[in-house]
């Protein structure tokens, strides 16, 4: 299903929260490497299409595949290669960012090393390391989130609203960080009211209306 | 080295040391869950105001007051996933869901073991029932494989209840009658253990076989099925 230089490949794919078709027939092909920006009014279907992609929500029709593996019956295996960051953080708030790093460090098998480059690059230095998750301000947790996305190194990054609540060198910080994701063969996928800022990281642009997908075009 | 090549051991150790220090740290077991228990206990006194029958039911009444109470521990260690919708993250992440399941369970019947040997002492002041070095043994036997049962189906359970709508009424409804079973056992070994109904020590170690075949099918049945129930 789909070509070895697809991401992401959709083809009337419907999923309905409740009785409510919340993709409606949505169709879109993301190649690899690719940083994709998707815009939509509230309610559109952005982040239904991001935990699609995700495999959080089953299809109820069409097909769907994510770097070659078909959702419906490869759901397990798509989501190993990949790394979402949604509307929350998926932190534990009575830990310190640097037990939620070790935690996701071990159970992703990522090195201490590949840990501590992550909370450098995110600008997580020893104090706030040892700050319960918490006591941390939105932002802060927003970038102990993100360096528990660095080191899942994931081949798909899917990102919801990834500049909520961070200030403007941490906004600069997860461009850097997405765009060296992109070049290095990873695709990103991103959603974004900001379409100034993420419309200048993205190499092409999608509008979900109504559950269907509209081609932007190229950045 | 790949997500895929964590092994499930790994996950489970990552998990329930997790969980661990979430409950060393927030302490709600100490704090919350031992005064309920402790309550409640203290009412069942007043409730069955005779000393004789106090110590006939205290068997029951201590194992009632660990099932109420392990429904608050299941609940709080799957408030703690979803409260920054970890859980999410950890599915997203392709993680064991075996291993998820071990790690949960792990952690859980380490929580009720230690809240058991509180309640079992707390038992033997406010009830006044005699325990023997045999007894002992016994009572520690069937506190081990009771809550290898309670806290597999709890770990099965509270995860399928998770991301359910009123998941703190679905539950005690889901729960409840899944460890019956094991109440029931625990109850009738530990009326051995206590010498309590005139049972002797004998009698209470097929009970306790008993509950070993549950925690075993608990164990493998919720291994085999959590990644299942709980992936929609």
């Amino acid at each position: 299903m789909g070509s070895v230089d697809e991401a992401v490949r959709l083809h009337n794919a419907v999923v309905l929260l409740g009785s409510f078709p919340a993709l409606a027939e949505a169709s879109l092909v993301v190649k690899k490497g690719q940083i994709v920006l998707i815009s939509g009014a509230n309610g559109a279907g952005k982040t239904t299409l991001l935990r699609l992609c995700a495999g959080l929500v089953p299809l109820a029709r069409g097909e769907a595949s994510v770097l070659g593996f078909n959702l419906a019956t490869q759901r397990k295996e798509a989501q190993a290669h990949v790394g979402m960051l949604g509307h929350a953080n998926g932190l534990y708030l009575d830990l310190t960012a640097q037990e939620n790093l070790k935690f996701w460090g071990a159970v992703v098998g990522a090195s201490s090393r590949e840990i501590a480059l992550s909370a450098q690059r995110m600008g997580l230095h020893e104090r706030l390391l040892n700050t319960p998750v918490a006591k941390m301000s939105a932002g802060q947790r927003r970038r102990t989130a993100l360096a528990i996305l660095v080191i899942r190194r994931a081949s798909l990054w899917l990102l919801d609203e990834p500049h909520a609540g961070l200030d403007a060198s941490g906004r600069d910080e997860i461009d850097n960080i997405l765009r060296e994701a992109a070049s290095a063969g990873a695709t990103v996928i991103v959603a974004s009211h900001e379409l100034e800022r993420a419309g200048a990281l993205a190499t092409r642009r999608i509008e979900v209306v109504g559950g269907a997908i509209v081609e932007r075009g190229a950045q | 080295m790949t997500q895929n090549s964590i092994s499930t051991m790994s996950v489970a150790r990552a998990i329930a040391t997790k969980d661990l220090r979430i409950e060393w740290r927030s302490k709600v077991l100490v704090n919350q869950v031992l005064p309920f228990a402790g309550i409640v206990m203290v009412l069942f006194a007043f409730a069955l105001d005779n000393d004789g029958i106090l110590q006939r039911v205290a068997p029951g009444l201590v194992w009632l007051a660990v099932l109420f109470s392990s429904l608050i521990i299941v609940q709080r260690t799957f408030a703690i996933e979803s409260a920054d919708n970890a859980l999410d993250a950890i599915k997203v992440a392709g993680v064991s869901s075996a291993g998820v399941f071990l790690g949960k369970s792990v952690a859980l019947a380490v929580q009720l073991l230690l809240f058991e040997c509180v309640l079992v002492m707390l038992s033997l002041v406010l009830y006044q029932v005699q325990l023997s070095w045999g007894g002992a043994v016994l009572l520690v036997t069937v506190s081990v494989l009771a809550n290898v049962g309670i806290a597999t189906m709890g770990a099965l359970y509270g995860g399928l209840g998770a991301a359910a709508k009123g998941r703190e009424t679905l539950l005690p409804l889901l729960l409840l009658p899944a460890v019956a079973p094991v109440l029931i056992a625990a109850t009738r070994a530990t009326e051995s253990a206590f010498g309590v109904s005139g049972a002797t020590l004998g009698e209470g170690w097929p009970w306790v076989a008993l509950l070993a075949v549950f925690g075993a099918l608990f164990g493998f049945g919720g291994t085999l099925a959590f990644g299942v129930l709980t992936e929609e």
